[in-house]
């Protein structure tokens, strides 16, 4: 009789309802892999076409297009869809799909808190956009334009209804990627198949360990300085407002203590999948195993105390100054350990560039001149200058863009025939890499030079003379957009058709998640696998 | 999951939850800590409240300090507001009244508050005040226009090699 339940229950587990309700209730950590990936690409589009619309308005100068109250509106929504809609979700949806398989587990430990963290998601961006929306038919005053960070919030410059919108979907925000790194957390450590000890991880499993641990430290001071802000703007606290004895400052303080960490949460895990797909194509093991673990948790002690280097100009005593020139600039050192890692995994290896090779090799020197400047950057004298000019825009977009979305690229081309069973047409994937590398550089390059010459950020108009920077980059801009639609394009031939892929896929692919077929059955690991 | 697994996993999940609530404690009591910390470092250039006159010493007669004035007013302020004299020549342990002035210049009576700050930041704990507008709010009728009095000392302690101050206040408008 017993064995008669068990046998049902688990029929129902192999055969998943159909339709709609497959997705609306699964708690498999596969199907939710998937929404929070697919979630990530459709708001990296609407994220891109906002940034599209101001790249426009900067194409020549004058105000052409849009007042500078909705050009304040388009780069925030911009950058909080970017970090929190794009990158965020998709990171998670690949912890997702892959932490199980790498660790032999049969699934994430919480699937159903699982479950309510992605489909917390949709209700978060609907909240952001609505003000967005509203404005259009003459309601409130648009969504949020205090930048990313909400820096100008506390000056009460911005008294619409965007801000507290903003302030509620951080709290959303907050709540799913909470419950995303727990899971992950008591998932890796506490359901990895026996004979796989922490030192014997996958490099991307650790780099998900440590974001996780940096998620429930940081977002909490997120949520509750957005909360600070709601109370002072509504229920007559005086947090930040420095007619009634709080400090603006402060408000500076509280988001970049997030803010820093919050960099290294976008990072962490491209900087995990690197060496997997450097290695594999190099055919040879990771290199550095250990001392990219050490190097990782590094990076995650420092990013909680160098946050003021984002605030060199506000007034900070010359001692505050030098300590987070220095700290920040030691920061450097471990990330450097990471980059010769990656050097040394292709060093003298047997290579070959096929598409995900090309977005990991894109990734490396993206990422290497993005922290290059980033070293240089915290230099107090230098930053007086550098400090909230196209320099910064620039530095940024070549870690999160160069970094955070090649790493991106590279995985999903790596993963993607284990995901669907097929291989992606490889030509048009390296004609993908190679447009968005040629057009991504052709945004950003000219804006060091206009940040040079002194092009402020968040401003929607700029001097005449730096207009031919603005146009190269815009026209950059727009076919780096363009060139995305090609990446649509792949995945869905991939997903609905393609010469088979083999259950390794990569010849040189290593690791739990290429013993199994491609793609990987429903459930998978039920019992745990033999690991020597 | 076998039950032992199950329960494991609830312990942990306890544990970081609770790590998630420490860090949003921790959030808010930054908020104490920071203004300990500006005033025992001067960060920010906060100046103490008043301070009686019998506090003041006797008048380092030997020695100048430079005081300068200055005045910004918030966007949303419709004051006039400045320091009726930019800049003063005081000996350390002199008691010294200026005046700023202020004008509402609209048909409504306007509340402000100003916030002062003092460069270098760390002379803060050096400038004394026995009497100043900023220690309330300020409400103008329409049109009216009033002398506001500041009536201060420099600490004789002021290390010798401050030769200039800056103070410098901030309207900012009060609602209600």
């Amino acid at each position: 009789m017993a064995t008669a339940t068990t046998t049902a229950v688990h029929d129902q587990h192999e055969h998943p309802p159909a339709g709609i309700m497959r997705w609306l209730t699964t708690t498999n950590h596969k199907d939710l892999g998937i929404l929070y990936m697919s979630f990530g690409a459709i708001m990296f589009f609407i994220g891109g076409a906002f940034i599209v619309a101001v790249r426009a308005e900067l194409l020549l100068p004058g105000l052409q297009l849009l007042s500078p109250g909705m050009y304040n509106q388009l780069f925030t929504l911009h950058a909080l869809i970017m970090v929190f809609g794009a990158i965020m979700p998709f990171a998670t949806g690949l912890n997702n799909y892959l932490i199980p398989l790498m660790i032999g587990a049969p699934d994430m430990a919480l699937p159903r808190v699982n479950n309510w963290g992605f489909w917390i998601l949709p209700f978060a961006a609907t909240l952001l956009l609505t003000p967005f929306l509203l404005q259009f038919s003459g309601v409130g005053s648009g969504a949020t334009g205090a930048g990313w960070i909400m820096h100008n919030a506390s000056l009460d410059l911005q008294s619409g209804i965007g801000i507290d919108f903003a302030i509620f979907t951080i709290h959303l925000l907050g709540l799913s990627s909470i419950t995303g790194a727990i899971n992950v957390v008591v998932t890796v450590l506490n359901m990895r198949a026996p004979g796989i000890s922490l030192m014997k991880m996958p490099l991307f499993v650790w780099a998900w360990l440590i974001t996780a641990f940096m998620l429930i430290l940081a977002m909490p001071v997120f949520s509750a300085a957005a909360t600070m802000l709601l109370t002072d703007r509504h229920f007559g606290t005086h947090f930040f407002d420095a007619a009634n004895g709080g400090d603006p400052i402060l408000l500076q303080h509280l988001i970049w203590f997030f803010g820093h960490p919050e960099v290294y949460i976008v990072l962490l895990p491209a900087w995990g999948l690197i060496p997997h797909i450097l290695a594999t194509f190099s055919r040879k093991p990771v290199y550095g195993y250990r001392a990219q673990v050490y190097a990782l948790w590094t990076i995650c002690f420092l990013s909680f105390i160098v946050w003021s280097h984002h605030m060199l100009t506000s007034g900070l005593p010359l001692a505050a100054e030098v300590y987070f020139m220095y700290s920040t600039m030691a920061v450097s050192i471990p990330t450097s350990v990471l980059v010769f890692c990656w050097l040394g995994a292709i060093w003298r290896g047997a290579m070959t560039f096929e598409t995900p090779m090309l977005f990991a090799l894109g990734f490396v020197a993206h990422f290497g001149m993005g922290a290059l400047t980033g070293l240089i950057l915290p230099a107090v004298a230098v930053n007086a200058q550098y400090h909230n000019s196209y320099v910064i825009v620039s530095h940024f977009h070549y870690t999160f863009f160069g970094g955070g979305i090649f790493g991106m690229m590279a995985a999903a081309y790596y993963w993607l025939p284990k995901f669907t069973g097929h291989m992606f047409d490889e030509k048009l994937g390296r004609l993908h890499f190679w447009l968005t590398t040629i057009f991504f550089n052709m945004t950003f390059i000219p804006q060091w030079f206009a940040g040079l010459d002194g092009m402020p950020r968040h401003v929607a108009d700029y001097p005449l003379k730096l207009s031919a920077a603005n146009l190269v980059s815009s026209a950059g801009a727009f076919l780096l957009g363009l060139a995305q639609l090609l990446l649509v394009y792949i995945v869905v031939k991939c997903v609905r058709g393609g010469p088979k892929a083999t259950g390794q896929v990569w010849e040189g692919a290593q690791g739990l998640e290429f013993t199994l077929p491609s793609p990987p059955p429903y459930h998978t690991f039920e019992t745990p696998p033999e690991v020597k | 999951m076998n039950e032992a697994l199950r329960q494991a996993n609830r312990r942990l999940t306890i544990r970081l939850l609770l790590m998630v609530a420490a860090a949003a404690g921790f959030a808010f009591a930054l908020v104490p800590f920071y203004d300990l910390l500006c005033k025992a470092t001067g960060l920010n250039g906060k100046t103490d409240g008043a301070v009686q006159i019998a506090q003041a010493s006797k008048a380092d007669i030997g020695r100048w300090v430079t005081v300068e004035f200055t005045s910004t007013v918030m966007p949303g302020m419709s004051w006039e507001f400045y320091p009726a004299q930019t800049r003063m020549r005081v000996h350390p342990g002199e008691v010294t009244r200026i005046n700023y002035l202020a004008k509402n210049p609209t048909n409504r009576a306007l509340a402000g508050q100003a916030v002062p700050s003092v460069t270098p930041g760390w002379t803060a704990r050096h400038f004394n005040k026995i009497e100043c507008f900023c220690f309330q709010r300020q409400v103008l009728k329409p049109g009216e226009v009033r002398e506001m009095p500041l009536v201060f000392f420099v600490s004789p302690e002021l290390p010798a090699e401050v030769q200039e101050i800056s103070l410098s206040y901030t309207l900012f408008p009060v609602s209600g």
